[in-house]
């Protein structure tokens, strides 16, 4: 399993580029009849921006990948008399797609769990991998397993199985699960402190443990897991021949010497293959029901929709504030508040929210260590109040200036002009844009999962992940924004209707 | 008693150009004062000056004891005595829009006076009675008709009690028999002792009701007397223009509109 840091730096895009590059060049390459392989090639999917020793981009030629889930594939083709070509994919869409057809196999880290093998053919685990706990070295002695950690921060990537623990820990313990979406930021911000720790596969935390550093790896084992290829659900022929050419591997000792190459080798993970030639088959029966995991995920549902109201109510509140105040320096203030607002607004619209969220999260991390909430809440909130304030400022100028002036010759002041006739009546013309506008928060208020915040469409998104289909889950995520936005439009209407007929 | 309103060597510039180049003016407690001209002609300039909407450069302003002086417009807070003697009504009577007919008439008198509403409420209630709109009172402007409107728009700057009062084009928006309702209760005010100073091109409306006329052409004062000796004898060729109507302006006259 592995997740990338999705937008850490500039320098990530680039290399984004690099494995569609890739797919590209290759799939130009094979659409040239060879007369060395007269099968089809075998079309498999990973993720490369998952990095080594997963899939990554080859730094000698970028239009290549390498990793031992890039060998395992060769090997699996190879094995089946076909050449295998490289097709990149997100690693949240690795299952969806291989059961739409884009490729036979997936393979990138993809974690064995139960709700994998009910929805897809899986194969034999090839590699078993530790939930391992990373902790700051202050805090080796106490935090030593998931249990120590009542009431602290916990981070992990999204829709793992690592995640499905954090959750269980957080029922029985009241640990706090926060999930990331890439698999840097969690031991970033373990060692500035905004978490207490990190629980992930210790191939991920050894490959952090050597980039960045500054933690402890516990050497407690939280959990084992495997990781598999998975393919389409009809597709058992091609599994099976899959199993016997991942065993034949681990027989003659390739995928130990692929393994070994890598820098993942180990006792345990000899243990493991001891284990598995031992057996004729290793089958994990499914445990978990879908209409389990549905009804088990409603309340994280529920939860995660309480966030995304109260998150949006307050990004709205503040954003209204700050756009009052925006949209009253601009038109009453003096030449040099109006040239600052003007460049605020024209700052806040003209730059990508999820950026501003980054910056207010990870880039002032230095100087305000803000709570993940927080920080959404205040990113959000700056970025609608340049929105609003434009609303209000065109609603503030639509009012007659002949208005103005009556109030003027009546004795009223300035104040008393803004508050008792511009005001009111520029709010009722800024009413519409304002509910469009607030809207439009709920929806984008999806952001926030970037810094951690779990709201309605993350969790929607680990559910998809965790139960293997989009159908339910999306069905109830676009109910709840609807329980929202409906009754604030049907609101936003009366008043109108009632102003207007009054 | 000194004179309601007295303007001396009014001067108005908007950057070059000289919109008013020193107008001389008088307006007596009770007295009807039409000042007219072509559009153009300084008139809306005149009123938003002694309404203090706008600065000008040399002249003075006086109402009773209260003095404009020259410069950037003061501060609202000094402004009081001006307010408290000077109402003025708008060409496009300039109700707002969010209150009920009631309500626009009692806002400054809570706000600005600081009365009661209850007193508030009573002056207004027999100012709109007196202007025959009182079953009106709980009406917002857009239900109004454009004569209800204006006299709304009356009583609200008649609220204060000002002994100044200034209108802008009254007539322009209603039909000839409203035009003579507006003048007898125009005349009603000044009965009251209120000085009214009225900016019109309204040829007919200022022969029925104007104690005295007052003619602007190109930001100077041209002609002045009792009503009937300036519309009958006019001695000014702007005035004679005026007289000829709309439509029939002398080719080359100079005079926009």
């Amino acid at each position: 399993m592995s997740l990338p840091p999705r937008i850490v730096s500039i320098g990530t895009r680039f290399r984004r580029l690099a494995p569609l590059l890739a797919a590209l060049l290759l799939a130009s390459c094979s659409a040239a009849p060879s007369r060395h392989a007269p099968h089809p090639p075998l079309r498999w999917g990973g993720d490369a921006e998952g990095g080594a020793p997963f899939v990554e981009a080859d730094p000698a030629d970028p239009s290549r990948v390498r990793g031992f889930d890039v060998e395992i594939a060769g090997m699996i083709a190879r094995g089946l008399g076909r050449e295998p070509q490289f097709a990149q994919v997100a690693w949240a869409s690795i299952e969806a797609s291989v059961e739409r057809g884009d490729f036979e196999v997936g393979m990138s880290g993809v974690e064995d769990r139960p709700e994998l093998r009910a929805r897809h053919a899986v194969s034999l685990p090839y590699f078993e991998f530790r939930e391992v706990l990373a902790v700051r070295p202050g805090d080796r002695p106490r935090f030593r397993r998931l249990s120590d950690l009542a009431g602290r921060r916990v981070a992990t990537l999204g829709g793992t199985t690592a995640y499905q623990m954090l959750l269980d820990e957080q029922a029985r313990s009241g640990l706090v699960p926060v999930s990331y979406d890439d698999d840097v930021h969690p031991y970033a911000d373990l060692v500035a402190g905004r978490v207490d720790a990190v629980l992930l596969d210790n191939i991920i935390a050894d490959r952090s443990l050597r980039r960045t550093g500054g933690f402890v790896i516990q050497p407690e084992a939280a959990a084992t897991g495997h990781y598999v290829a998975v393919f389409a659900r009809s597709r058992t022929a091609l599994r099976d021949s899959a199993d016997a050419v991942l065993r034949a591997r681990m027989r003659d000792g390739s995928l130990e010497k692929t393994f070994r190459a890598w820098g993942v080798w180990d006792d345990g993970q000899a243990r493991y293959f001891r284990r598995v030639l031992a057996q004729a088959t290793q089958r994990t029966a499914s445990t978990k029901s879908v209409a389990g995991s549905v009804a088990a995920y409603v309340p994280a549902l529920l939860r995660a929709a309480g966030v995304t109201l109260v998150l949006s109510c307050l990004a709205m509140a503040l954003a209204v504030a700050a756009g009052l105040t925006v949209a009253a320096g601009r038109v009453y203030g003096p030449p040099l508040v109006r040239a600052a607002l003007t460049v605020y607004v024209e700052v806040m619209r003209g730059t990508p929210v999820l950026l501003q969220l980054f910056v207010i999260y990870y880039g002032l991390s230095g100087l305000v260590r803000l709570p993940a909430f927080a920080a959404a809440v205040l990113g959000l909130g700056l970025n609608y109040a340049a929105y609003e304030s434009e609303i209000y400022r065109a609603a503030l100028e639509a009012i007659p200036r002949s208005q103005l002036e009556a109030g003027r010759t009546l004795g009223l002041s300035e104040g008393q002009i803004l508050r008792l006739i511009r005001g009111p009546q520029a709010l009722r013309l800024a009413l519409a844009p304002m509910t469009n506008d607030f809207v439009a928060l709920l929806k984008d208020s999806s952001l926030v999962s970037v810094i951690t915040v779990v709201e309605l469409t993350k969790q929607t998104a680990i559910f998809a992940t965790n139960i293997g289909s989009w159908t339910l889950p999306g069905i109830l995520c676009s109910l709840v924004y609807l329980a929202f936005s409906l009754p604030l439009s049907r609101f936003a209407r009366g008043l109108e209707r009632r102003w207007s007929s009054a | 008693m000194s004179d309601a309103l007295e303007v001396r060597g009014l001067q108005v510039a908007h950057g070059e150009k000289r919109v008013l180049r020193g107008i001389d003016l008088q307006v007596a407690p009770g007295e009807v004062c039409v000042l007219m001209g072509l559009s153009g002609a300084g008139k809306s300039t005149v009123l938003r000056s002694i309404g203090a909407l706008q600065p000008f450069s040399a002249g003075t302003i006086t109402v009773g004891d209260f003095r404009l002086s020259p410069g950037p417009l003061p501060r609202e807070s000094r402004l009081r005595g001006l307010r408290s003697r000077v109402g003025m009504v708008f060409q496009a009577h300039s109700l707002f829009e969010h209150l009920t007919a009631l309500e626009n008439v009692t806002l400054a008198p809570v706000h600005a006076l600081r009365w009661t509403r209850e007193r508030a409420e009573e002056v207004a209630l027999a100012l709109l009675d007196g202007l025959g709109v009182a079953a009106r009172a709980g009406a917002y402007p857009r239900e109004l008709s454009g004569g209800e409107a204006q006299r709304v728009a009356i009583a609200r700057a008649l609220a204060p009690n000002p002994t100044m009062l200034l209108m802008d084009e009254p007539t322009s928006a209603l039909d000839p028999a409203r035009r003579g309702a507006l003048g007898e209760t125009l005349c009603g005010l000044a009965r009251q002792g209120r000085g009214l100073l009225i900016s019109t091109h309204d040829v007919d409306f200022a022969r029925a009701h104007a104690d005295r006329v007052v003619v602007l052409s190109e930001g100077v004062l041209v002609e002045e007397g009792p009503a009937a000796d300036v519309l009958d004898r006019p001695s000014h060729a702007a005035t004679r223009e005026l007289l000829r109507g709309p439509g029939e302006a002398a080719p080359g006259s100079g005079i926009k509109g």
